[in-house]
């Protein structure tokens, strides 16, 4: 049951093979069993999760079930859930239960899905490997001595392992695609303004964006048919119809122009990493695919340009962090002064800490406009250079990370290196595009993830492109060592 | 030396929106602590801001209203600082671009004459909450209410000459916003509170001198006191070999004095940004022109039109303008009348605010309506009544006797304009007082008041004075 993909197990609840409680029972004993060894949730809300079963199988039978209908899927700890723990990986919020649905809890709740739990993520979505979390590190099932990536590292081991059949996850520079690529999954990170953003806790506002993980693209289509649309409580939603992103899977790629930026394959990226890619990329030229030699000549600048914009957000985001209304606070403080620094010294844990002091650094007096200004400035050329692109190809792909899952522990001290990790991924997010991560091979026994990234909105297309590619490979079926 | 101040004041001004600017919560003033906060109020992890639509409105009003230019972009910030009562460790406010600037607001001089304010500019920002000191047994009570609750920060110009300016511009932009509807101006509930930046220069000197801030002033006096208390002690200090130090104070409305809260070296590094999960507002032609053509007539053009149109002196007109509901009563009154302005406009000025001061009641709440007092002065101009018995079918209808018709009826008020009937009661005042006839007729010619009031005091006052005169100067000379 737990190798089916989403789609599988809704055609065959629909069918009466099996029903939703089953299934989520099959799941809950799965993680039992298995996420001692993954550390992937930081709650399991059985209870709720066999309710919802319930009247998911009512539903079923009373003929008007979705395609998510009783689909058991496991939800990032930063989407706030109605009286569920929602920690956001921080011991700041180790207390806290949100009276309020987040828009993307509310709509797979309403369209039948059974939130299983609440998945283990780096704190506040800071991190590329999930180890900065209150909670402790997830380890990757491909190989438990290295990380599943991050931010979103718990969903994506989750789905790895086929604890559930899909997750949640949120992207601000790579956190939905690089755990996607690390842990050899699906992973779709929609435009800006796509997924609602309310009950989503902030990183960094004009970059955060929530997605999904999946073994399929298609499995993918179903969660973005249902987790994407305007939202009247969110400002930056756009004001959209919601495309059926299942329409155009099928379509042949014949004639798809592929972009290859030269700037993705430079220095820094791993061979076997870049050997997959290639490989990949014949695959897409069999289809019919037509692929060109693009430049990204900004590329350079998206780091740099990320880590001032992100953590200036984040520095003014976590601000409401103070211990006063909800969340850890210190004990005995002397005065109000104490209170605050207490609450949020013991509260943050170091890589929190180490961006609210680079963001209030970057938002300062008389440096704003030398950092916050400038980056924004970047943020459009960035942009320029994408749509520059799109103007000669259809989609870009590249490696989604330059290696493979790395040991837990190696990059912890070393935080440039870490930031490294998601060169590839970053500029998407400056740029607010979609983009995705398919998986397409291995190198040392580890997943590495193709990049697809396309225009906005063009969702479709990705998914497209990532679909037809799963028909005539079949990395995406391979599932890890004691977790088949 | 002599000394010239400079005052520029930041006016607070809560618009008047059922609910907040950023979350449906409820405005209202007064209710339980905490009870009408919602999740985005509370700055709870995940909620995010969503613009009330009225609010650009009302700004938009105001800025038309100053002959300001209203933004087609502009631009919300977060300013960014930690206190108890401030939910996010930010507000959101406008920086570099706000909804109105560049407008003005001519104000009436004392002496005479008028003066022309420049407004620098307004916007739009969100209230914090408020800290509770009493009654937590050392700890610190926080009522988020008012947190999220929309302001217009309208900045003048640093053109303010005195305090008595200060207080003018202050007036004259309460009346303003109040004649708007876009604001209650409510000072005591916090409505309109402003901030008044203060220096002093050497007269002539054209570089401004160093300002202090007076932080939260809610009154028309205490701006005032404020101010110049600030102002002498400014040049105390400076005379004195002193320099005036970059710093906020508060004022104490009960020693009448201002004291330092924090100075420059302590203050805040706001960091402002673009507040990142809300979009510029964007507004066309369209949308200012429909807002044109909703202003209400302002106050310095229905004060004009009060002289041209109703007869009334420039001073007269502009204490009934004065506010728009006191200029509504007024020309309801005439309309009522059908003319008769100058005498609506003495009694309206007169009795009517006289009783509304006497008891502390708004003009909108007043006992004697504008129908009513229309129909009672009918009765004086058809010569039913006279002026003064007036006075006192007045007092009855303000204290709920009934209509003027009915008070004049049942207390037997009717003028006695009958001139046998008037002449018999002159005769027997005549023959009661010889002495006084025999002065007056030799030559005392003031005594003629005294048989007036003897003739009043027999009629109860109701005899037609005008009768009265001319037959009491034929019988007395006869």
């Amino acid at each position: 049951m737990h190798q089916k993909t989403l789609v599988e197990l809704a055609a065959a609840m629909q069918k009466g093979r099996f029903s939703s409680e089953e299934l989520t029972q099959a799941c809950l004993q799965r993680i039992s069993n298995h996420d001692g060894e993954l550390n992937s949730f930081v709650t399991v809300a059985e209870e709720q999760a066999l309710a919802a079963a319930k009247a998911a199988d009512a539903r079923i039978k009373a003929g008007n079930a979705g395609p998510l209908t009783g689909i058991p899927f496991a939800h990032k700890d930063i989407f706030c859930t109605r009286d569920i723990k929602t920690s956001c990986g921080s011991r700041m919020l180790d207390n806290f239960i949100a009276p309020y649905d987040a828009t993307v809890t509310q709509k797979l709740l309403a369209a039948g899905a059974v939130m299983i739990g609440k998945t283990n993520m780096d704190e506040f979505a800071m991190g590329s490997s999930n180890e900065t979390s209150f909670y402790g590190a997830v380890n990757n099932p491909w190989d438990k001595s290295t990380v599943p990536g991050g931010s979103s590292g718990g969903s994506a081991a989750a789905v790895a392992a086929r604890l559930v059949p899909a997750s949640t996850g949120t992207d601000t520079g790579g956190s939905i695609r690089q755990p996607a690529a690390l842990c050899g999954i699906t992973g779709l990170k929609p435009t800006y303004g796509r997924v609602s953003r309310y009950g989503m806790i902030a990183f960094a506002s004009s970059l955060d964006q929530g997605g999904a993980f999946t073994r399929t693209a298609e499995d993918a289509a179903v969660m973005l048919g249902a987790m994407a649309g305007f939202d009247p409580r969110d400002s930056t939603s756009v004001d959209r119809p919601v495309d059926d992103y299942r329409a155009d899977l099928d379509r042949p790629l014949q004639g798809l122009r592929i972009g290859l930026p030269k700037e993705y394959f430079g220095e820094g990226l791993d061979a076997g990493v870049a050997a997959v890619i290639e490989a990949a990329l014949e695959e897409y030229r069999k289809l019919g695919a037509t692929i060109t030699d693009i430049s990204l000549p900004n590329t350079h600048l998206s780091v740099p340009a990320y880590y001032i914009v992100a953590p200036a957000e984040c520095s003014s985001n976590l601000s409401r962090f103070d211990g006063v209304r909800f969340g850890y606070r210190a004990s005995d403080p002397k005065d109000l002064e104490d209170l605050y620094t207490r609450s949020r010294g013991e509260g943050f844990g170091a890589e929190v800490k180490r961006r609210i002091l680079i963001g209030t650094y970057a938002l300062s007096a008389g440096y704003y406009d030398a950092y916050y200004l400038q980056a924004q400035k970047v943020r459009r050329l960035i942009r320029d250079d994408f749509m520059r692109a799109f103007e000669q190809v259809d989609v870009i792909m590249g490696p989604t990370a330059p290696s493979v899952a790395f040991k837990l522990g190696e990059k912890a001290d070393d935080p440039v290196s870490m930031y490294l990790s998601d060169i590839y991924t970053i500029a998407v997010n400056l740029a607010g595009l979609p983009a995705m991560s398919v998986p397409a091979g291995f190198s040392a026994g580890l997943p590495v993830g193709l990049h697809i990234v396309a225009d906005y909105f063009a969702e479709g297309r990705l998914l497209n492109a990532g679909h037809q590619y799963q028909q005539v490979t079949d990395w995406h079926t391979r599932s890890p060592q004691g977790f088949a | 030396m002599e000394w010239e101040t400079v005052i520029g004041l930041e006016v607070h001004t809560q618009l008047a929106t059922a609910s907040k600017i950023f979350s449906g919560a409820s405005t209202t003033y007064g209710a339980e602590p905490n009870t009408q906060a919602c999740a985005v109020d509370l700055g709870l992890p995940g909620v995010l801001p969503v613009l009330n639509a009225d609010v650009v409105r009302l700004a938009a009003m105001f800025g038309l209203a100053t002959h300001s230019t209203v933004a087609t972009r502009s631009v919300f910030d977060r300013k960014n600082y930690f206190y108890p009562d401030l939910p996010k460790g930010y507000q959101i406010s406008q920086l570099a671009l706000p909804i109105v600037h560049g407008g003005y607001l001519d104000i009436d001089l004392e002496e005479g004459g008028s003066k022309r304010i420049g407004i620098t500019r307004a916007h739009l920002e969100e209230d914090a909450g408020k800290s509770l000191h009493e009654n937590f047994h050392g700890m610190t009570g926080i009522d988020l209410n008012r947190a999220g609750t929309p302001l217009l920060e309208i900045v003048s110009e640093p053109e303010l000459r005195s305090a008595k300016e200060a207080v003018a511009y202050m007036r004259k932009l309460h009346a303003l916003v109040r004649y708007l509807g876009i604001s209650d101006g409510n000072m005591q509930e916090g409505s309109f509170r402003c901030d008044a930046n203060v220096s002093v220069r050497p007269r002539g000197q054209a570089e401004f001198g160093t300002r202090a801030e007076i932080k939260n002033i809610n009154s028309f006096r205490f701006v005032e006191q404020a101010i110049n208390f600030e102002v002498e002690r400014q040049i105390l200090l400076l005379e004195s070999g002193g320099t005036v130090v970059q710093e906020t104070r508060l004022f104490d409305p009960d020693r009448h004095e201002t004291r330092p809260m924090r100075s420059k070296e302590e203050a805040n590094d706001y960091r402002y940004f673009p507040d990142p999960d809300l979009l510029p507002v964007e507004l066309d032609d369209d949308f200012i022109e429909a807002v044109r053509r909703s202003l209400p007539e302002l106050p310095d053009a229905r004060k004009a039109r009060f002289v041209s149109e109703h007869g009334l002196s420039g001073y007269d007109a502009g204490v009934l303008t004065a506010s728009r509901e006191l200029a509504d009563y007024f020309e309801a009154v005439v309309a009522a009348l059908g003319g008769q302005g100058k005498l609506s406009a003495n009694w309206v000025m007169g009795e009517l605010s006289g009783a509304l001061n006497r008891s502390d009641c708004e003009i909108t709440d007043s006992p004697v309506t504008a129908a009513a007092l229309a129909a009672m002065l009918e009765r004086i101009e058809d010569g039913t009544i006279s002026g003064k018995i007036a006075k006192q079918v007045f007092e009855a209808m303000w204290n709920g006797a009934g209509s003027a018709d009915e008070i004049i009826e049942q207390q037997g008020l009717k003028q006695i304009s009958d001139s046998s009937a008037i002449e018999g009661i002159i005769r027997d005042v005549l023959d009661n007082n010889p002495k006084q006839l025999e002065q007056y007729r030799g030559g005392q010619e003031k005594l003629f008041g005294f048989f007036v009031g003897q003739v009043m005091k027999a009629t109860q006052g109701k005899a037609n004075p005008k009768q009265l005169n001319e037959l009491l100067r034929k019988l007395l000379d006869s």
